[in-house]
């Protein structure tokens, strides 16, 4: 009774028609876009060997790629080709979001389809075939009146199959900055929010269970030709899509979008800024759970209005700068570079989220450790943690030159989790975040960097292009610049990671507001 | 080669696998007018393609074949098709669809109204014997192997067609239901003035039906001829494929005698 009580139920279930919508909506153009290019595909090559072969070698190529990377791929790829669409033809598209999820999870479905339909036409009894030829049916009538009807219950069975993986696969379109079901899997693991991840799970599997069982539905009514049964299963498949949209497309879009990265701090600041527009009656929502390369774009191309970045990774990823400078110089240069692409750095918010290697305070206090010079000597016997993207960052190299670093094993970690596993010994050193209150909570330590190799990452917002006169929106967001400081973020963190019981990242952005009011009266 | 021919063969050869295999041979034979024709020969022997290139759906290598004196290769195969029946050796009947819409499949490729379908669709169930209410809305699956070969002669009759080719159609059934469907083709055949060509394996079956026989093997036409004219042909092998019914006559004629049946 107290997990149903809990007010995250609540809280997901607000959560759903917007989800469920861009979930049933990116699923259903995905299959209908697989199936628009499989049949005919299918249909072609199912007297050509060769062209058979092929296909099908291709299609299964595609599916041993995992679904995440499948969907990580056309965002580059499709940013590419807008920015060549637009040099050749005067338009660019936006690659952000329901495109790319689109064909990326369209390519997915096509395997399962693809084969069925081939098998189904190749199975049928040649006699038949020559029966269909006999009483004077061109290729195209064939086709149309016998083949097909008779291959029918087979694709089904693949269409069935492909709707299945595309639902399943589509959470994965959330990190490209389509809104899907998703949403509440990748927020519930930041936040250690397990409502919303058992909550994201369970609406997934249901909504691909129910589709499946209303296309066998048709299926059976194919196979027994039984119309009243394909009928059904059509009206309900029918009712499903238009239950699912309507909610969402009859509200009105809100005229902005606030951005988050895929970490805890991110979705209390975007939901902080979500609900500072929404005061200011600016209606905005948000997009959470975007890749750090995506959301610079999304936010160049107009896809997002606002995000909040940090100094040093804007210098170091986006700018592509090897020689760091002093914080306010650093600063000062690059609100001057993000200027010649039109983005408004509006200003900081008063801490810097750098990173920081971190280990145990008591085991750094007897070993002697106390800056990463320190742990350069002890390194080779040790091993170390970070996030996705630590270890491919320049940061990294920095440190490791300077410093000789060379740790006996490296691995990769969901951030959350690489705190707890530091503090119980399972790493010897994790690359932390300087403003997450779990440092803190588990007693750790952050090693000084004498040589000042990492640079500063002052927690900045910026503005998409479009936004850059936007007074009302900037008179929204001014009280929170400079007003949020190192200690304020930390416990903001750490009650949003679970340490404040059940609160919500809505709950800990609604704290942290007041206590921006309240330190400044 | 007669003029008069309704279906002319001349010369006509096939061969499959880049000629290593004639399957038709250098066949030259006419099918008069309301003739009923059996091809008789063992398997191999090319009957079947020899049905196949008269409406196309084999194309001869060389030779021509003639309807109505006009080349079949000079229109549209499908249009071709269309004009003639055809029916197939396992009945051929579309699995997904009612006996009524196989029946009227043609007709229905043809444009004509649905009204006008139905109405001879019970018609042409009418003429093979089945019953119109019991038959109508059942699926091929349903039916036994006579009852299909039954529907299978309606469907190739649907479109009025002056010409049928069968495709050893009552092959596969048991011995009392071919000879009740022999017949009854065979009155549809006069009763129709159509003109037909049969391939059959069976040389009695030939006999008890056809007005003339032609007799293939390897290919090559060995004999054409009414079953008298064949019964004094000194080739061996027409000899032999007599023998078979001829036995078969003298040991029934023994074993009932007349009267006594």
């Amino acid at each position: 009774m107290s997990v149903l009580s809990d007010p995250r139920w609540a809280e997901a279930w607000a959560h759903l028609p917007d989800y469920l919508g861009g979930h049933v909506r990116v699923s259903v153009t995905a299959i209908a876009l697989g199936l628009v290019v499989s049949l005919p595909l299918a249909i072609i090559a199912r007297n050509r060997p060769v062209m058979r072969r092929l296909l099908l070698s291709i299609a299964s190529i595609v599916q041993t790629v995992p679904g995440l990377a499948l969907l990580a791929l056309f965002y580059p790829l499709l940013l590419a080709s807008a920015s060549l669409t637009l040099k050749w033809f005067g338009f660019g598209f936006s690659a952000f979001g329901f495109l790319p999820a689109v064909l990326a999870l369209a390519l997915y479905s096509m395997l399962p389809v693809l084969r069925n339909t081939v098998t189904g036409l190749r199975g049928i009894d040649p006699s038949i075939l020559e029966a269909a030829q006999g009483v004077g049916m061109t290729g195209l009538q064939s086709l149309g009146r016998v083949e097909l009807p008779l291959a029918m219950p087979i694709m089904m069975a693949g269409v069935r199959t492909a709707s299945v993986w595309v639902i399943g696969t589509a959470t994965l379109s959330t990190p490209i900055g389509q809104t899907s079901l998703g949403n509440y899997i990748f927020a519930g693991l930041q936040t250690q929010n397990w409502v919303f991840v058992l909550f994201g799970c369970i609406a997934a599997a249901l909504l691909a269970l129910v589709v499946d069982q209303l296309l066998a539905l048709i299926e059976a009514g194919l196979r027994r030709r039984s119309s009243w049964r394909a009928a059904l299963g059509g009206a309900g498949i029918a009712a499903l899509v238009a239950a699912t949209l309507i909610p969402s497309l009859a509200r009105p879009a809100p005229s902005y979008v606030v951005g988050a990265k895929t970490f805890t701090e991110q979705y209390v600041l975007s939901a902080l800024m979500t609900q500072r527009l929404d005061a200011a009656g600016l209606s905005a929502t948000t997009r959470e759970g975007l890749g750090s390369n995506v959301i610079f774009q999304a936010l160049l191309d107009g896809d997002i209005d606002v995000y909040v970045d940090y100094s040093g990774t804007l210098w170091t990823n986006q700018f592509h700068h090897t020689s760091l400078r002093p914080r306010r110089q650093l600063l000062a240069e690059l609100t001057a570079e993000l200027k010649r692409q039109n983005v408004t750095l509006l200003g900081e918010l008063g801490f810097e989220n750098a990173y920081a290697l971190v280990m145990p305070r008591k085991r750094a206090e007897a070993l002697g450790i106390r800056s990463v010079a320190d742990l350069a000597v002890h390194a080779r016997s040790m091993s170390i943690a970070a996030d996705y993207e630590f270890f491919s960052r320049p940061e990294w190299t920095a440190l490791r030159t300077a410093y000789g670093l060379n740790f006996r094993e490296q691995r990769q970690m969901q951030p959350d989790f690489m705190y707890a596993a530091v503090a119980s010994g399972e790493v010897d050193v994790i690359a932390g975040y300087t403003s997450d209150g779990l440092i803190a909570k588990y007693d750790l330590a952050t090693l000084s960097d004498p040589k000042g190799v990492i640079p500063p990452y002052d927690a900045v917002v910026l503005l998409a292009p479009k936004r850059a006169e936007d007074q009302a929106m900037r008179d929204a967001l001014r009280p929170l610049l400079g007003n949020i400081d190192i200690a304020t973020m930390r416990e903001a963190n750490l009650r949003a990671a679970g340490g404040d019981g059940n609160a919500s990242s809505d709950d800990v952005a609604r704290w942290l507001w007041e206590k921006i009011k309240s330190n400044n009266r | 080669m007669s003029d008069a021919a309704l279906i002319a063969f001349d010369h006509v050869a096939k061969s499959f696998d880049n000629g290593r295999v004639k399957a038709v041979d250098d066949v030259s034979l006419g099918v008069a007018a309301r003739e009923f024709l059996a091809v008789v020969g063992g398997s191999g022997s090319g009957k079947t393609t020899l049905l196949r290139l008269a409406n196309r759906l084999l194309e001869a290598d060389r030779g021509r074949i003639t309807i109505e004196g006009k080349d079949v290769r000079a229109g549209d195969p499908v249009a071709l098709r269309r004009r003639i029946g055809y029916v197939f050796q396992s009945g051929g009947l579309f699995p997904h669809m009612s006996i009524a819409a196989n029946i009227g499949i043609t007709p229905k490729l043809n444009g004509e109204p649905e009204a006008d379908i139905a109405a001879r669709v019970d018609e042409l169930l009418d003429l093979v014997r089945l019953d119109r209410k019991r038959f109508r809305d059942r699926f091929p699956q349903e039916l036994s192997g006579g009852e299909r070969q039954r529907v299978g002669v309606a469907r190739a009759l649907a479109a009025r067609p002056k010409i049928v080719l069968m495709d050893e159609p009552f092959g596969a059934l048991d011995p009392l239901t071919r000879d009740a469907l022999g017949d009854d083709y065979r009155a549809l055949h006069n009763e129709l003035a159509l003109t037909t060509v049969m391939i059959t394996h069976d040389m009695t079956e030939a006999i008890l039906l056809a007005d003339r026989i032609a007799v293939m093997r390897g290919g090559k036409l060995l004999a054409l001829g009414t079953p008298s004219e064949l019964a004094k042909s000194d080739d061996a092998y027409v000899g032999e494929l007599l023998g078979t019914p001829r036995r078969q006559a003298e040991r029934l004629n023994a074993a009932l005698p007349r009267g006594e049946a």
